[in-house]
């Protein structure tokens, strides 16, 4: 028996790394759901390739997923890993620089051969040549325990060997002193006689080994955290807008009309959408990314309401689309869940790139609202907020995500449905015929009247040439256009009316950090912790960036110093100069990865010097 | 609410926009067939919509006084679809043309087709584009001088018809702008198919491409060189002589009826066969061969929008409305 003993941690950052084969982001997700029902707060980053098999045991196949949990509120993946789990030499290798020194290593001795090594492109055997030294190395034959476990059963080798992921599930929840009864409840839901009872075999068996075998120190454990009263699930930025535009929905009583083209990393919220039709969700998969957008505007047309969604290269190609949306004056969500790049770039790794894109990526003067989700559990309230808006104002409102919001997941806190504002949906009306005019505007708000097809006395034509104001007829008149143009770039300033006013988190003066997207959980954590050690910090996220709140420019004039920390060149930070005259300087990095908060410290430390 | 089907006339279909084609364009006597043929159709005018992409002919739901949609360039059967799918009561139709329909918009055309949404197709086609100003179009003549052609195209034209038939199209006819009634009937046919109806109408572009098509539209020429296809009927034609249509193998072969060959030698035609379809749509007027128009093709498929909504209705009947309180709460939740 182990005599281990059990350490308390504040928090613990881990990272499973494997082939994109052997079910990373399985075990990923099933240590998220477990630490997630054991109270721990939490924050996961999956890393794949954008290859769906590259060749086993090679570099470019491997596929990771690091989380990091702690017993109070955490906003970030974590930077450095305390422990790494290593299926082959190529995760091994390729991981290593991820994990603190001192950390646990633990590997899989099986997949060192000769022909591993080569496959990895190594020259020496890591497990060898001094490569871990300063690590706390636990050497583990996972494959040929694996096999031995399941052998029983009589399942085939290759077979056998794919249940290795729930061998070293096992062996991590001793670790780290988590149940196993969430996961086997999950594979007894999940899979089929016989390998559910390999899979089970598996996890008991990893776990029976790492209790038993007298490598590890210790084994810790990580109290719940104290956060909030309330019910709680776990939430992908994926999952949080299709779950958004669900409840937009049956919060409005109209259709919300999905329409999409495979891309990545938006994907997942077609996919997620599609189960969704009683909720008065209609997905469609169209033939590219234009006809997506063009059939969501028909369908906004029709008095649905058309949402698509895609990432940057898809967000190029609907631009025209969007540009009539804007001028025909319907409602129209446009989700771009960013990635790196130009072009086909990086398209499993982040980065916040669109915006400017999404600001001003359109021929012609062309304003449209844009906001921003800033981590996986506000994505739902996003979703609603980007629905709400463009009914109301009647125009495009592009909802910016990025792969690490998306595929990233976090503890939320279920709303009650009841607190949930309707959507009020005012389409105009038969009695209005005698002075309907399709472009006359609501006083405040500027939209103009949403007349569906099928209304008797308002039949009317919109497009794309440029319209007489309130009539709507084609018009070239020269001072119309001039007027068209103004009314259009006023509409979206109104929204400032649903703006509520800036939160600002840390000092009155100093220094303010000020970002948007998903660097929140890397400012704020290096907020409090520079607020912490004393220094006059404050911490601003948008969420509206188009525009932007009407009270932010008194914050920014309060402060002596601004920063905007972002994954891109610097786009927020041309935005702030450009309408505040005020000399804010960027914080970039563009490595298709989040900031460390490490990093962000020193470089934000650097930069207050 | 009463159930009599509206009476209307044609002017009830037209607006009050001023016409801008080019006096002469074969534009107009399409507006003219098409208001009267909406007049007749029996349905509410707040139900029909037109949807166009852009070009000369796309400016035609500005003309008609109905819903009307002027979009971008090719993209009409995204439009369409979105909203046809989503309403699916509505009348819908697809105004574009050959540059509009098969050059930029191929890719939805074809995909609209073969999804088969029950709304109809209108392809203006003059070979021509108009509204840039005299450009070859996809379904020119190889060989045509244009401004940017000026030793001729050298690319190979589109047979619109063939492209249709080729992309699952279940309904696929042909008519012509000066053919007034003949246009009119083919347009009532196309309200009438479910499924995606295309209608390609040869269409006089007297600025850029006078005359493309009076070789057999001219009315001294018209009865000798149009063959009027219509299902079950032998396929013959001609005033000053009477021909028809024959299978030789694989191939039609044009004959001469006289003392030894009568109509009844003669193929019948069967609009279900997509063969034959096919065979029809490439027969261009040459070699004695006469060119076709009206329904080449006709079969029933069950239409996108149908099955669209079909799944909408299934999910709810097998799930029940939506429980958005259920929907947020599924899989594994916990309290602190
Ligand atoms: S350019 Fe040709 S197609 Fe266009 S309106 Fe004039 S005549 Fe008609």
């Amino acid at each position: 028996m182990n005599q281990a003993d059990t350490k308390n941690l504040e928090q613990v950052v881990i990272r499973f790394a494997g082939d994109s084969g052997d079910g990373m982001q399985v075990v990923g997700s099933q240590f998220t759901r477990t630490s997630a029902l054991v109270g721990n707060d939490l924050a996961t980053l999956p890393d794949f390739p954008a290859e769906i098999r590259a060749p086993a045991g090679t570099r470019e196949g491997v596929s990771g997923f690091q989380i990091q949990l702690a017993d109070h509120q955490i906003f970030t993946p974590g930077d450095q890993a305390d422990a790494l789990v290593a299926l082959n030499a190529a995760a091994l290798v390729t991981n290593l620089g991820a994990v603190r020194p001192g950390g646990i290593v633990i590997v899989n001795t099986d997949k060192f051969a000769k022909l591993d090594l080569d496959k990895a492109r190594l020259s020496s055997n890591p497990l060898e040549d001094g490569t871990l030294d300063g690590y706390r190395v636990i050497r583990a034959p996972i494959s040929t325990m694996t096999k031995d476990a399941v052998e029983p059963l009589g399942l085939k080798t290759k077979e056998a060997d794919r249940c290795k992921n729930f061998y070293c599930l096992g062996v991590v929840y001793w670790l780290y002193g988590r149940p196993l009864d969430a996961t086997e409840a999950w594979v007894r839901r999940k899979f089929k006689s016989p390998y559910l009872e390999a899979n089970l075999a598996a996890l008991h068996a990893g776990h029976a080994w790492a209790e038993t075998s007298e490598l590890f120190q210790n084994h810790y454990a990580i109290p719940s955290a104290s956060l909030p009263s309330g019910d709680y699930r776990n939430i992908t930025g994926n999952m949080g807008i299709a779950l958004g535009l669900a409840a937009a929905a049956v919060k409005s009583g109209a259709t919300v009309f999905y329409g999409s083209y495979p891309i990545t990393p938006a994907s997942d919220i077609l996919h997620n959408l599609a189960p969704f039709k009683h909720f008065g969700v209609a997905t469609f998969q169209a033939e590219d990314e234009i006809a997506a957008v063009c059939a969501a505007i028909g369908a906004s047309y029709g008095g649905a309401i058309g949402v698509t969604g895609t990432s940057g290269p898809g967000l190029a190609l609907k631009a025209e689309a969007v540009g009539l949306a804007l001028t025909a004056e319907l409602p129209l969500v446009i989700v771009d869940v960013q990635r790196a790049g130009p072009s086909t770039g990086l398209p499993t790794k982040t980065e916040q790139s669109d915006l400017m894109q999404a600001m001003y990526g359109r021929n012609g003067e062309s304003p449209v609202a844009v906001i921003a989700a800033s981590r996986p559990n506000d994505t739902f309230e996003v979703a609603l907020e980007a629905v709400r808006l463009s009914v109301k104002y009647r125009t495009p409102v592009i909802l910016l995500s990025d792969g690490y919001i998306a595929n990233g997941a976090e503890p939320w806190t279920l709303p009650d449905i009841h607190a949930i504002p309707r959507i009020p949906i005012d389409y105009a009306k038969a009695e209005e015929a005698e002075t309907f005019q399709p472009y006359a505007r609501d006083p405040e708000t500027l939209a103009r009247p949403w007349a569906v097809p099928g209304t008797p006395g308002l039949e009317h034509r919109i497009g794309g040439l440029e319209k007489q104001d309130r009539t709507g007829n084609v018009s070239y008149d020269p001072a119309n256009h001039q007027k068209m143009c103004e009314l259009r770039a006023e509409k979206i300033l109104r929204m400032r009316a649903d703006i509520p006013p800036t939160q600002v988190h840390g000092s009155a003066d100093g220094t303010l950090l000020i970002g948007w997207g998903s660097t929140f959980g890397a400012i704020r954590t290096v907020t409090d912790q520079l607020l912490a050690d004393g220094h006059r910090i404050a911490h601003v996220h948008l969420r509206h960036l188009n525009p932007l709140p009407g009270d932010l420019g008194d914050v920014l004039s309060r402060y002596e110093r601004v920063l905007v920390p972002e994954l891109n060149l610097g786009q927020l930070v041309r935005l702030l100069r450009d309408l505040y005259l005020v000399d804010a300087r960027p914080i970039s990095k563009i490595q298709g990865q989040p900031f460390f908060t490490s990093e962000l410290r020193a470089r934000v430390v650097a930069a207050m010097a | 609410m009463s159930t009599q089907p509206p009476e209307y006339a044609k002017k009830d279909f037209m607006s009050d926009q001023i016409i801008r084609w080019c006096p002469g364009c074969g534009d107009y006597s399409i507006l003219s067939q098409v208001q009267t043929v909406f007049s007749q159709l029996g349905r509410p005018k707040e139900e029909f919509v037109v949807i166009s992409g852009i070009g000369c002919s796309s400016r035609f739901p500005y003309y008609m006084n109905t819903y009307g949609f002027h979009t971008i360039h090719g993209r009409a059967p995204g439009f369409a679809t979105g909203l046809k799918v989503t309403r699916p009561e509505l009348s819908v139709w697809v105004v574009t043309g050959d540059g509009d329909g098969l050059s930029i918009g191929g890719n939805h055309l074809a995909h609209l087709l073969r999804r088969n949404v029950d709304l109809n197709v209108m392809l203006f086609n003059n070979r021509i584009y108009g509204l840039t100003k005299g450009q070859y179009s996809p379904t020119s003549e190889v060989g045509k001088k244009t401004k940017s052609t000026p030793m001729g195209s050298i690319d190979n034209p589109f047979n619109p018809l063939a492209f249709a038939i080729g992309s699952g199209a279940t309904c696929v006819m042909r008519s012509i702008d000066v053919f007034a009634q003949h246009l009119r009937d083919t347009l009532q046919a196309a309200d009438t198919h479910r499924g995606t109806s295309f209608v390609e109408i040869y269409q006089n572009c007297n600025i850029f491409n006078d005359g493309a098509f009076d070789a057999f539209t001219d009315r001294a020429v018209r009865d000798d060189r149009i063959l009027y296809l219509e299902h079950g009927k032998p396929m013959v034609w001609g005033k000053t002589a009477r021909w028809g249509l024959r299978l030789d193998g694989l191939a039609l072969q044009v004959v001469q009826l006289g003392d030894d060959l009568d109509e009844s030698h003669c193929l019948v035609h069967d609009a279900t066969n997509r063969v034959l379809a096919t065979m029809l749509a490439d027969l261009d007027g040459s070699d004695g061969f006469p060119v076709p128009v009206g329904l080449f093709y006709s079969v029933q498929r069950p239409t996108y929008d149908g099955a669209f909504g079909a799944q909408i209705r299934e999910a709810k009947v097998r799930l029940g409305e939506g429980d958005l309180h259920q929907l947020l709460h599924a899989g594994d939740t916990w309290k602190v």
